[in-house]
């Protein structure tokens, strides 16, 4: 009888990873840590502070509405997005040129970089030069997004979803063309109705997919920066500032490095848990089937 | 290393995550675990429930820090005790 030799060379081989996981991330977030508890000007000029700015931060009223301004607008685009993106995957051609021709027109948005998008959308929504601005004020809608906060977060959110839905949109294509012909013609058989179909057959069918998609954007919005940053400036006040804004105004703007570290640790504890909860369930839910 | 910015307690803190991945990476090799389901909601391995442990005394530190004046050492020693808990039955 042939017994499994164990062979643990191939760990070498995740060795490049890890040393370039360890610059990239792990010495920086050490770094990170040591900055955090202490007041620290540069790296020679330091005092420590023990958990002070943690207390400061934690505390920090302006960073509790950033992270509850986060949370609202990450949801707000996973409500937006995940359904928006199946209906346009079910709406796009399956076969010939047009199968093609809409997964480039779907994709596209995906493809610009994210000062770009910032950047159309501030043009987009302008009242005198931008189309989405000008049928605002035709229509009769006293739109702007730099002073109203509520037309600012319209914006943020609106381009948001046109920039993102494409990829819910593209993983939800994917997985309905893996599902085989022959459940379709069961439901043929049995007469189901269009929405039985979504509900019994291709609904179920995406639930991977789109528990990857909700992942991805979850992680996505949780992060963003760059977009919010180059269309409102993180304005009108602080009405969409989210909490990297926040980070990179405490850290580079007013160059307060302790509290800026901590809050970094507290912002990173924050998506790991987020991470694991997903992940935890993602594992649980394969495990079952 | 001075660009770093060490101070002592950070170090010791590093040291201690280190010395624990070595030590249940050891164990893991002397006595390989299965996963197993105690009180938490979920079937677990022996890294996961490090993992969790350490996750949540990270965030039993930080309630600590923000909504009492104790001393930090209690959070640690709380967590420790809670970390013992979870390893061993959850």
């Amino acid at each position: 009888m042939q017994t499994k030799v164990e062979n643990n060379k191939a760990w070498f081989l995740v060795l490049p990873v890890f040393l370039i996981v360890a610059f990239s991330a792990i010495i920086p977030l050490m770094t990170v840590v040591n900055y955090s508890v202490q007041d620290i000007f540069d790296p020679y000029t330091r005092y420590f502070v023990g958990t002070e700015w943690f207390k400061q931060v934690m505390l920090d009223s302006r960073l509790h509405e950033a992270l509850l301004r986060q949370f609202l607008y990450s949801f707000t685009i996973l409500a937006i997005e995940v359904p928006l993106g199946i209906c346009v995957a079910l709406m796009m051609p399956t076969k010939g040129r047009g199968a093609s021709l809409s997964l480039i027109l779907v994709a596209i948005p995906l493809l610009i970089p994210w000062n770009v998008v910032g950047t159309i959308w501030q043009i987009f929504g302008r009242a005198d030069i931008g189309l989405f601005g000008a049928f605002m004020s035709g229509i009769g809608v006293d739109y702007n997004y730099a002073s109203d906060p509520t037309d600012a977060w319209l914006t943020v959110v609106l381009m948001d979803v046109w920039h993102w839905t494409p990829l819910v949109a593209l993983l939800c294509y994917s997985g309905l063309r893996a599902i085989p012909e022959v459940y379709y013609q069961a439901a043929r058989i049995d007469q189901a109705s269009r929405w039985a179909v979504f509900r019994y057959i291709q609904l179920p069918k995406l639930t991977n997919v789109l528990i990857i998609g909700v992942l991805l954007r979850f992680m996505d919005s949780f992060m963003i920066y760059t977009e919010p940053f180059v269309l409102t400036g993180g304005g009108p006040g602080s009405s969409t500032t989210f909490l990297s804004q926040s980070l990179v105004q405490q850290a580079i703007g007013q160059f307060d490095l302790g509290p800026a570290a901590a809050f970094s640790l507290v912002y990173f504890l924050i998506i790991l848990l987020v991470c694991w909860v997903f992940y935890t369930t993602i594992m649980n839910m394969q495990k079952d089937k | 290393m001075a660009w770093m910015s060490w101070t002592l307690p950070t170090a010791l803190f590093f040291i201690g995550i280190a010395v624990i991945l070595v030590g249940m990476t050891t164990w893991q090799i002397l006595s390989p675990c299965v996963e197993r389901r105690g009180f938490l909601p979920l079937a677990t391995t022996r890294g996961d429930r490090l993992f969790i442990g350490l996750l949540s005394s990270a965030f039993i530190h930080l309630a600590f820090v923000a909504l009492t004046d104790v001393n930090i050492a209690v959070a640690t020693a709380l967590c420790a005790f809670w970390m013992i808990i979870l390893m061993r039955w959850g």
